[in-house]
């Protein structure tokens, strides 16, 4: 293993993550204080509680986990196309490292700024409601499993996409309404019989769920079930990861 | 002298079923200057990414210092320099960082004696904390030879590293290219520029639609292709080539103003002070005389023609 070059690749892309510190500090501050102010003032004060929780505490992990699943996407798939944009990619290639190398350098830094990001989060939803915990270490389990497994997704795209539009397509069109259909905002219990059974097929909504029971003790589906799900979606990703070095798609000629 | 990179029968054939390398062979010696010569397209840059890594070859072999460069690609790898075509940087990063971080993915520990060494030589250390995008053409292409000498590699591959470069520009490459070798660097660059090729290389191959036509030694090589073209300008122009003259390789030029003599400079005797004592006699008066070397599209026609007439012959 050529941890040297894991290193390398890490703190480089890292690098680029602290150029721009104050940008990936404010921009996920505000936007989860705004989200506070609109769901959880506007529409929390009409939504007395939901199964016990007050609605501006019910929705933090649902926030928490919009914020670093599009983080880890974002900052994964940009940071394997941007190489590919530039050209530099060949170096990766002529280097003596391997594609697990290059993974853990890439999907390691992308976790780590997504952990950050969701940190910074959970520290500002403190600051405007009551935040329990009741399960950290399952908590931190299912924060760094989510980290880890989009960023791998992150990657993928990033590999897959021949231009910009193409790295925002998925992100957009796929990942944000499932996040947002996935009861980032609400309990699936609240919807009708029909759409509960629908939501089930949406991989986000276990995710969420299992989260949520890391700190107020309540899930829409068993929390074993979550971890498989999370466990699941991040071996699916390893492995298409494996089958595109194997193969060089879209990087080797 | 000790083989350094063994090419065994390697061939590509793209996707879309393009031969780009038809089963060259080719045994590099440590220490010396192989220069790659070829028009565009002739599967000089798909050779050089074969090795490094960059492309999969589809059949043969390639040993860099003995080692397989698929199934002991560190190794390999570890021994290699590339220095691409293009002109691709990370544009935000400073140029010591980026070199730094070329070392670090080749797996080697932070150097910065080493650093500030190969920057000095490429006259880069002053420009060490300026960002990529903030340089020259010509700063750009050392700091990418600087990234490829970051981990003391033993091999190095430049391709092309005079493409729309100036002359000065050029003479600066030639001059690191020499102090790389006397360094004890083995050097293939690719070029399609002859003068290149004959300023810089010990041995010349040249290469042409995806095949490796020869490899020799510069010096036989121009030797053996160096026909020269003999201008001669007259003060009074001719209308047709005297009968004195007719055994003489002459062509008239410019209207009758100037003869072309096709010589070959391998030859015993050239030639030329026979036909200048024969323009004497005839009365003609010499305004000027240049000599010119053939041209590298002059010396590919000969080779692709001759390589084809032997194919027919077999």
């Amino acid at each position: 293993m050529n941890w040297t070059a894991i290193a390398a690749i890490y703190k480089f892309e890292m690098a680029r993550f602290f150029r721009t510190l104050a940008q990936s500090f404010i921009s996920p501050v505000i936007s989860t204080s705004l989200y506070f102010v609109v769901f959880g003032a506007a529409i929390g004060s009409r939504i007395d509680q939901v199964e016990g929780v007050s609605y501006g505490a019910f929705i933090v992990p649902g926030l928490v986990m919009l914020s670093v699943i599009t983080q880890a996407i974002s900052n994964a798939s940009f940071g394997i196309y941007f190489p590919k944009f530039i050209g530099t990619m060949y170096e990766f290639l002529s280097a003596p490292i391997n594609f697990l190398e290059i993974v853990m350098g890439f999907v390691g830094a992308a976790a780590t700024k997504a952990l950050f990001i969701g940190i910074v989060i959970l520290g500002t939803a403190a600051l405007f409601v009551d935040l329990q915990i009741a399960h950290p270490l399952a908590m931190l389990s299912f924060l760094l499993l989510t980290c880890l497994s989009f960023s791998l997704m992150g990657f993928i795209i990033g590999i897959w996409a021949s231009n910009f539009e193409q790295l925002q397509l998925v992100p957009l069109l796929v990942v944000t309404p499932l996040i947002f259909l996935g009861g980032a905002f609400y309990s699936i219990s609240m919807l009708p019989p029909f759409w509960q059974t629908v939501a089930l097929f949406n991989p986000v909504v276990y995710l969420i769920s299992g989260f949520r029971w890391s700190f107020y003790g309540l899930a829409d589906v068993p929390i074993f079930v979550s971890l498989l799900a999370i466990g699941g979606f991040t071996v699916i990703c390893m492995g298409v990861i494996w089958w595109i070095f194997r193969t060089g798609w879209r990087i080797r000629a | 002298m000790t083989t350094i990179v063994e090419i065994d029968d390697l061939k590509k054939v793209y996707d879309g079923g393009f031969e780009a390398l038809k089963g060259g062979s080719l045994d590099i010696r440590e220490g010396e200057i192989l220069a790659l010569l070829g028009p565009n397209g002739a599967g000089k840059t798909t050779l050089i990414s074969t090795v490094c890594g960059i492309t999969n070859a589809t059949s043969g072999s390639v040993r860099v210092g003995g080692h397989d460069i698929v199934t002991d690609f560190r190794a390999a790898r570890a021994m290699i320099g590339l220095v691409p075509q293009e002109i691709s940087l990370e544009p935000f990063e400073t140029v010591i960082r980026a070199v730094r971080y070329s070392r670090g993915l080749f797996g080697c520990k932070r150097d910065d004696a080493h650093i500030e060494k190969v920057l000095r030589d490429l006259s880069l250390w002053d420009k060490r904390n300026a960002k990529t995008m903030e340089l020259s053409g010509g700063m750009k292409r050392r700091v990418l030879i600087a990234k490829a000498l970051s981990h003391q590699p033993r091999v190095l591959f430049l391709d092309e590293p005079t493409a729309g470069v100036d002359v000065e520009l050029r003479r600066d490459m030639w001059k690191v290219v020499a102090e790389l070798k006397a360094s004890g660097v083995t050097i293939i660059l690719t070029t399609h520029y002859i003068e290149e090729a004959e300023a810089i290389a010990d041995r010349i191959g040249v290469i042409s639609g995806g095949q490796l036509l020869l490899v020799e030694e510069k010096d036989a090589l121009m030797q053996r292709l160096g026909q020269k073209q003999l201008c001669i300008e007259l003060q009074q122009s001719l209308n047709e080539l005297p009968e004195a003259l007719a055994d003489f390789d002459l062509d008239l030029c410019d209207d009758g103003a100037s003869l072309v003599y096709t010589y070959d400079t391998a030859a015993e005797r050239t030639g030329i002070a026979r036909l200048i004592a024969a323009l004497t006699a005839e009365g003609l008066n010499v305004r000027d005389i240049q000599t010119r070397q053939k041209s590298l599209e002059d010396i590919f026609v000969d080779l692709v023609h001759n390589t084809g007439n032997k194919e027919d012959a077999a």
